[in-house]
């Protein structure tokens, strides 16, 4: 089912000082295609989670509308929405197994959907069969380890086979190997589900991973939406570009001027027909190669072997926050004695933004 | 040299420890003993002894037939069990509704709770005294059990221990369409039970102990408490001087709570040492 | 959806509240009304003005002089008893491995008995009548001393077996939160002193006492609340006539005001219980003024 938002705003109180007020969410404006996996993604305290509370139901907006399908449920409270929700510490009723868990939802249908223990426990099974817990039904939750308490908390927001599955940081509880484990195991769930499938991060790698689309935001704004490649190719701003990969983006000082981008006196790349001014330059530290004849000179610190790849940390006096990072293939790096090292730029890595405004330009 | 020091050191304490023992358990022993000390035996002995050759348990018998104690039993039971239940029904929900639900003056209602908690009984006891007599309730079970159905304390106790429950809980079950009640009993209910079982047995203690207000409001023998009953024995049962009758009743009386202290020893001392005291 | 839970909030508070309402706010009122309204009785039912001449009455009553007198002696006597005494046993309990659940069963024991009834075995053992010296004298003549009617004998006497009982039904209380308190003070402390060389009671003196001092103070201020209310455990030795007995207490005062052949009179009766409530709140805030100076928070 198709999740669109319009004009959705919520505003608190704010807790600090009377009478002032924070805006959560501010005039949101998107649809999610049927049968996606979305990654929500931005920094703790951007507003995520009330995303998802408005979505699930459990707080009602101050503005705006939320559509499911054709189906406005701006106004329905949350068990008359069809949402499944899973929470970042699990949320499994400690006293009951882990059948009576899944069932818990169920046994709250009324009327005609009213069901037969029977019909209960098979949907259950369904469900468990789903995220392959059946051998642990008889268990209490402490007797599970996270991942399993996990697949608990999924199996319960799935039985009601909701439209939508919202997760709220879902993996951050696991330890990093269960962590990749578990992203791919979402992944799966999703896919043979097909339940369109909202889920909470503020790791823009796990995002990046295994969503179809991912919802950039920041301070309650949203920032940019797009499938998860084409975010990170075209950041259509500095923040975008900044929170997206590990490391991250070099950010410099830089200037164009006639159709050049120039950092310090160096003109390091050519950007015909972009306006004259001063801008931010985003470099990945992927954009890098190593050229004796390069434009680009940096006063080179360490380098910090990674394996495959070698990390060069650098110094440059154009550069913002920390050391420069460049990216360069191990075998590439024979001439690490030299003080100073020169760079040539893949040019779809280098991103220049506005000073001002910082938007891409 | 050290050790021996010690060792007289470690000694010494066991000594201590075991007096205070004694000072603890001799008033049980000579209970039990003088209950069962037939009557003429108890009176022959100018010299009381530490043990008797012909127990009896004759005392026992008319501590049942000359004053009527089954009776006075019986109502204790009635008035802790009533006033138990009755009190969960008070708290339960009070607590629930601060410690869950949002509404105005919450806070100011909390802290008005709180503060009715400095007041003695004492002092409210006259007043509710008049009241139950107005509302003609003197020798009934409603006018033993009213006053005491309320208890801040463990409002306070429960509210604290619903709030460790995580509010995730509540939104998962709000997204199953839980309404309140329904999460309050078949959630917070379970997983506060250790709690509410502490509380409930706190209750039950200070019930089967209670003496001044049914003091107060029965003077007709039907609706003593054991309390009570122990009170009227002594001045007027078994003609004063029939001790060991008088012990074997004292003895009937102590049992069940003992028994109910053994069986929830931890759960006891646990409840006790946070925050219930005596009387 | 809040709105929706307002009234709904309030309809589970309903039963709480309605119950402080009658049997608690309104009393509250109702008592210094009742100490105002002067020569009212239940016989009488009216009230001939509003004054003090309630506490006047009462102040200069010998027998709420005695009781006030009877109340403070066991307030002095038992608090600073049973505290020393539960902190040496508590002391003693946790520095032995073997029997210390035993211990602790043991002495919580009165805890969970019925004081009314257990006094009654006191009063036995150490009564004096026509037909037995009683258990105490008899132990007492060993040591020549003896022949003392504890129950209706001198004065002393009486507060002795008073004390005696009250510190022996308060006990278990204390040690039990006076062991918890020493359980929980980290034994690295302890280990760390004791590579440093400190003595036994160095150690108790620096270290034990500043980190259970808190506890304590909690003991002592309950223990004053407490002992400021005692009545029951004397029904349980001198039976309900206190006054005759001369073991009168305020709270019993209170009680034979309002009931029983002295009673009828609920303005006297009022007028005490304010007194009472006067003096422990006094007392209580003396105490947490001092225990605020001295205890160490750690």
């Amino acid at each position: 089912m198709r999740v669109l938002l319009e004009n959705l705003t919520k505003r608190f109180a704010s807790r600090s000082e009377k009478g002032k007020e924070i805006t959560a969410v501010n005039n949101f404006n998107f649809e999610i295609p049927d049968g996606q996996l979305v990654g929500l993604l931005g920094p703790s305290g951007c507003g995520k989670s009330t995303t998802l509370n408005l979505i699930s139901g459990l707080e009602a907006p101050t503005e705006g509308k939320i559509i499911f399908g054709d189906r406005d449920v701006t106004n329905l409270p949350p068990e008359d929405r069809g949402v499944g929700l899973v929470f970042q510490n699990y949320a499994l009723y400690p006293h009951l197994t882990v059948e009576e868990n899944i069932i818990f939802p169920l046994q709250n249908l009324k009327g005609k959907k009213k069901m037969t223990k029977e019909a209960m426990h098979a949907k259950a099974m369904e469900a468990a069969g789903l995220v392959q817990i059946e051998r642990l039904m008889g268990r209490k939750p402490r007797q599970l380890s996270g991942g399993q308490q996990q697949r608990v908390a999924i199996a319960r927001a799935l039985v009601k086979i909701p439209d939508v599955l919202l997760l709220d940081e879902p993996l951050s509880n696991l330890d990093a190997r269960l962590r990749l484990q578990t992203r791919e195991e979402l992944r799966r769930i999703q896919r043979e589900t097909g339940v369109t499938t909202i889920f909470v991060t503020h790791d823009q790698e796990e995002a990046m991973s295994i969503s179809d689309l991912i919802i950039v935001m920041k301070e309650g704004v949203v920032h940019q939406i797009g499938r998860p490649q084409e975010v990170y190719d075209y950041p259509v701003n500095l923040f975008v570009a900044q929170f997206l990969g590990t490391p991250a983006i070099n950010v410099l000082e830089g200037e164009i001027r006639g159709g050049k981008l120039y950092i310090g006196a160096e003109a390091v790349l050519d950007m015909p027909g972009k306006p004259d001014g001063q801008v931010w330059v985003g470099i990945r530290p992927e954009g890098f190669i190593l050229d004796s004849d390069g434009p680009f000179t940096c006063r080179m610190d360490r380098v910090e072997v990674m394996g495959r790849d070698v990390s060069v940390v650098c110094t440059h006096e154009k550069m913002t926050g920390r050391n420069l990072r460049a990216i360069i293939p191990s075998e590439n790096i024979a001439d690490a004695g030299k003080k100073d090292v020169k760079f040539r730029l893949k040019p779809f890595k280098v991103h220049v933004f506005d000073r001002e405004s910082e938007a891409r330009l | 040299m050290e050790k021996k020091n010690s060792r007289l050191g470690m000694a010494l304490i066991y000594l201590f420890l075991v007096i205070w023992a004694i000072v603890v358990l001799f008033p049980f022993y000579w209970m039990i003993l003088t209950s069962v000390k037939s009557f003429a035996a108890y009176n022959s002995e100018y010299i009381p002894r530490f043990w008797t050759p012909n127990p009896t348990l004759e005392n026992y018998a008319s501590a049942f037939t000359t004053v009527p104690l089954g009776r006075y039993f019986l109502n204790t039971l009635i008035f802790t069990v009533a006033t138990t239940g009755l009190m969960m029904l008070v708290i339960v929900p009070a607590a629930f509704a601060f410690a869950r639900l949002e509404f105005k003056g919450k806070n100011a209602v909390f802290a008005f709770f709180l503060s009715l908690m400095m007041i003695p009984t004492e002092l409210v006891i006259i007043t509710n005294y008049v009241t139950i007599v107005n509302w003609n309730m003197r020798n009934t079970y409603w006018g033993l059990i009213l006053p005491s159905v309320t208890s801040i304390f463990y409002i306070y106790l429960l509210k604290e221990n619903f709030e460790a429950i995580p509010d995730e809980l509540y939104k998962a079950a709000k997204v199953d369409g839980t309404s309140d009640l329904k999460y309050l009993l078949r959630v917070m209910i379970p997983i506060a039970q250790p709690t509410i079982v502490t509380i409930m047995i706190l209750k039950v203690i200070e019930c089967w102990n209670s003496y001044v207000w049914p003091r107060l409001i029965t003077y007709d023998q039907n609706y003593f408490l054991v309390s009570n009953g122990i009170q009227q024995i002594r001045e007027s049962g078994f003609g004063r001087e029939n001790t060991p009758a008088m012990m074997a009743a004292v003895v009937v009386i102590s049992v069940p709570l003992i028994v109910l202290f053994l069986i929830f020893r931890k759960k006891i001392m646990a409840g006790v040492s946070r925050g219930g005291t005596k009387g | 959806m809040k709105k929706e839970n307002n009234w709904k909030a309030w309809l589970y508070l309903m039963p709480a509240i309605i119950f402080l309402a009658v049997f608690m706010v309104y009393p509250l009122i109702d008592v210094c009304i009742y100490a105002l309204e002067e020569n009212y009785s239940f016989a009488q039912g009216e009230a001939t003005g509003i004054g003090l001449a309630n506490f006047r009455h009462v102040l200069t009553d010998p027998y709420f002089v005695q009781a006030v007198k009877n109340t403070f002696l066991i307030v002095v006597i038992t608090v600073p008893v049973s505290t020393g005494v539960s902190l040496l046993i508590s002391l003693g309990l946790s520095s032995i491995k073997r029997l210390q659940n035993a211990f602790q069963t043991i002495y919580f024991l009165p805890y969970v008995t019925n004081t009314l009834a257990v006094g009654l075995v006191f009063m036995i053992l150490f009564r004096r009548t026509d037909y037995t010296e009683g258990l105490v004298n008899l132990l007492l003549a060993r040591v020549g001393l003896g022949g003392v009617d504890f129950i209706e004998g001198p004065y002393w006497a009486k507060m002795f077996v008073m004390c005696f009982y009250t510190v022996w039904v308060v006990m278990p209380f204390k040690i039990l939160i006076m062991t918890s308190a020493l359980a929980s003070v980290n034994p690295d402390y302890y280990k760390a002193a004791r590579v440093d060389g400190a003595s036994s009671f160095r150690i108790f003196r620096k270290i034990t006492l500043p980190m259970i001092s808190s506890t304590v103070f909690y003991l002592i201020i309950t223990g004053f609340i407490g002992a400021f209310k005692a009545y029951s455990d004397e029904v349980a030795l001198f039976g309900t006539n206190l006054n005759q007995a001369g073991m009168n207490t305020i709270v019993g005062y209170v009680y034979d005001m309002l009931y029983g052949s002295s009673g009828g009179y609920p303005s006297y009766a009022a007028a005490a219980a304010l007194i009472l409530f006067a003096i422990v709140f006094t007392i209580t805030y003396i105490n947490l003024t001092v225990s605020r100076k001295t205890v160490q928070y750690v």
